[in-house]
């Protein structure tokens, strides 16, 4: 029995999201994913004695348009403090962040789900400092002897964004953690790059009985990596509630790690062993002061958000749902807008790049922005094809062929010789051995079969390797038989 | 305000620090007199004074988002006690 029918989820979310810095939050080591463990360090982000921090202004820009694009009020005075806590991967044994006055709070992303608009609270977002990464030498932390520590992600400048404990499903949930990876994505605070963990999630999450205005007892489980893992994960964990609740028993408000292989959360800490981070204001780094000229110049970069775009595909004549794909990811919108520059007919575009073409990417795990066929390639082969240049079945061997050598369309046509035949002298030859050839059809036809047409189109198209014009081919033969 | 015994044995659990016996009562008296003495400033009337964030008037020193050199490898690892691969290596976690 599902949970659902008795009892009702509240879930929140924290977010960490790496801005797309090109260095550190407090020094100039570089930001560069996958280069040799420690070699973009020095003794700020190594927390060596003595080392002073500096503020990295991109870091604050990407921050207030953050805060811009989620409807928050930008902070006028904010500042930085120490979390304290032992773990190696803080070579400081602090990790610095904000506390109470965090750069921007009290904004809202809105949602759909099953058509249903939703605004869902956003109470705060404020900036830190990424932690180092640890390799295991076991399989897992407690297995392992000992822990080897690469401090290049260590100072990597973090936006933590904090929503209220506004959603009520994990479809919801899902659909808040799309909105807002899609917001800043499209506003360039981060690239997004899930699989390097570019985007990290702690879920908070409480059962009550439907109707009950009072919130359950709630469990966090932190570092969940991918959409998946956070339906997955909550999948278990709202279950694991409802089948406690329901023996009488209640969860206990604790940390857990969700394990991806077995699919199930672990207890990490209760609230008893919660930790005690003594926070205070860090006294290497002096207080922000951001005035309405600083916000107003960053809100003048502000480039047009997923919700704008949706809505302008959807004047094209896109439909809700093709809208939203095209909008996925802002490489793909940006693919689908330059190759619309150049050709103009938005349905027939997007159905190639949602078909076709995604098709081509996905066989190849490829990201759009790789693609080896650029939009304005594309839009060249779908110009041809609109002429009538070359046939629709053409111009799918066509895109499989530029995917392959990157080739213009109008090189791989002529170079293949694929042009689509529309002169009618060709075109009747072929006809009239067609029709030599295959009397029984033509008999049928001839004696009021009229689907027999349809067979001798194919032969015509067979013998011209689906280069035939087919409206032709079809005149020429009605022609030719009446 | 006077600190117990087992707020001290909290702090120490809090920095990793194991103590005496003798250390923990020691501690807690210092403590306890470190804190009567700053307890003075207590007396003060702050009503009508903003928080302090900081011990200097100064706001916003930013640097330019401008690569750096980072620390030559050696250098990285010289006051590392264990290292191997480009590592930093500490010995079991939890
Ligand atoms: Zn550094």
């Amino acid at each position: 029995m599902a949970y659902s029918d008795r009892y009702e989820m509240v879930c929140g979310v924290e977010t960490h999201v790496e801005m797309a810095t090109k260095t550190k939050i407090f020094c100039g080591c570089s930001t560069e994913f996958g280069k040799e463990p420690n070699s973009q360090v020095c003794p700020v982000c190594l927390g060596m004695p003595g080392a002073l921090p500096v503020l990295n202004r991109e870091a604050v820009n990407l921050a207030i348009k953050a805060g811009l694009a989620l409807n928050c009020e930008i902070a006028e005075f904010s500042k930085f403090d120490r979390k304290n806590y032992f773990y190696p991967d803080v070579p400081k044994n602090f990790q610095t962040s904000q506390y109470d006055l965090p750069i921007c709070k009290n904004g809202w992303l809105e949602i759909t789900v099953d058509e249903n608009p939703k605004r869902i609270g956003i109470t705060r977002a404020h900036l830190e400092e990424d932690a180092g990464k640890l390799v295991h030498s076991g399989e897992t932390i407690t297995s392992s002897s000992s822990s080897g520590v690469d401090y290049n992600r260590s100072g990597v400048p973090l936006l933590e964004i904090v929503s209220e404990p506004d959603m009520r499903s994990i479809d919801e949930v899902i659909a808040y953690l799309e909105e807002l990876v899609q917001i800043i994505n499209y506003a360039g605070i981060s690239d997004c790059k899930m699989e390097q963990g570019s985007v990290r999630f702690d879920v908070n999450v409480s059962l009550r009985p439907i109707g009950s205005k009072e919130f359950g007892v709630r469990t966090e489980i932190k570092n969940l990596n991918s959409f998946n893992s956070v339906r997955r994960c909550l999948e278990f964990e709202v279950e694991r509630h409802a089948e406690l609740y329901d023996e009488g028993q209640s969860p206990v408000q604790e940390t857990r790690t969700w394990d991806e292989v077995k699919g199930i959360t672990l207890s990490l800490r209760t609230k008893e062993e919660a930790e005690d981070y003594r926070y205070f204001p860090e006294p290497d780094l002096v207080p922000l002061v951001i005035d309405k000229q600083w916000v107003e110049r960053i809100k003048a970069t502000m480039p047009e958000l997923p919700a704008a775009k949706r809505n302008r595909f959807q004047a094209l004549g896109l439909s809700a749902y093709d809208a939203g794909v095209l909008t996925s990811s802002k490489a793909m919108a940006d693919y689908f807008e330059q190759a619309l520059a150049k050709f103009d007919d938005a349905k027939t575009l997007a159905n190639w790049v949602m078909g076709d073409l995604s098709g081509l990417l996905n066989a190849h795990s490829c990201p759009i922005e790789d693609s080896p066929i650029a939009p304005e390639q594309l839009a060249d082969l779908l110009g041809l094809l609109q002429k009538g240049e070359i046939s629709g079945k053409i111009a799918k061997t066509v895109i499989a062929e530029m995917y392959q050598t990157s080739k213009d369309a109008a090189t791989i046509i002529k170079e293949k010789g694929l042009a689509q035949i529309s002169d009618e002298e060709t075109l009747g030859k072929i006809v009239d051995e067609v029709i030599a050839q295959n009397p029984k059809s033509v008999a049928d036809y001839q004696s009021g079969k009229k689907n027999a047409l349809g067979f001798l189109v194919g032969q015509v198209m067979k013998a011209t390797k689906g280069q035939a014009n087919p409206g032709l081919v079809n005149k020429l033969l009605k022609e030719k038989l009446s | 305000m006077k600190i117990s015994r087992k707020e001290v044995e909290h702090v120490a659990d809090l920095a990793r620090l194991k103590l005496t016996e003798q250390e923990i009562e020691l501690y807690t008296e210092q403590l306890n007199s470190i804190l009567e003495y700053a307890a003075k400033l207590q007396q003060i009337d702050t009503t009508n004074v903003e928080p302090t964030a900081h011990a200097v008037q100064l706001y916003n020193v930013l640097r330019e988002d401008e690569i750096t050199d980072s620390m030559e490898t050696e250098k990285v690892f010289e006051n590392a006690p264990w290292a191997e691969d480009g590592y930093f290596r500490v010995p079991k976690i939890v």
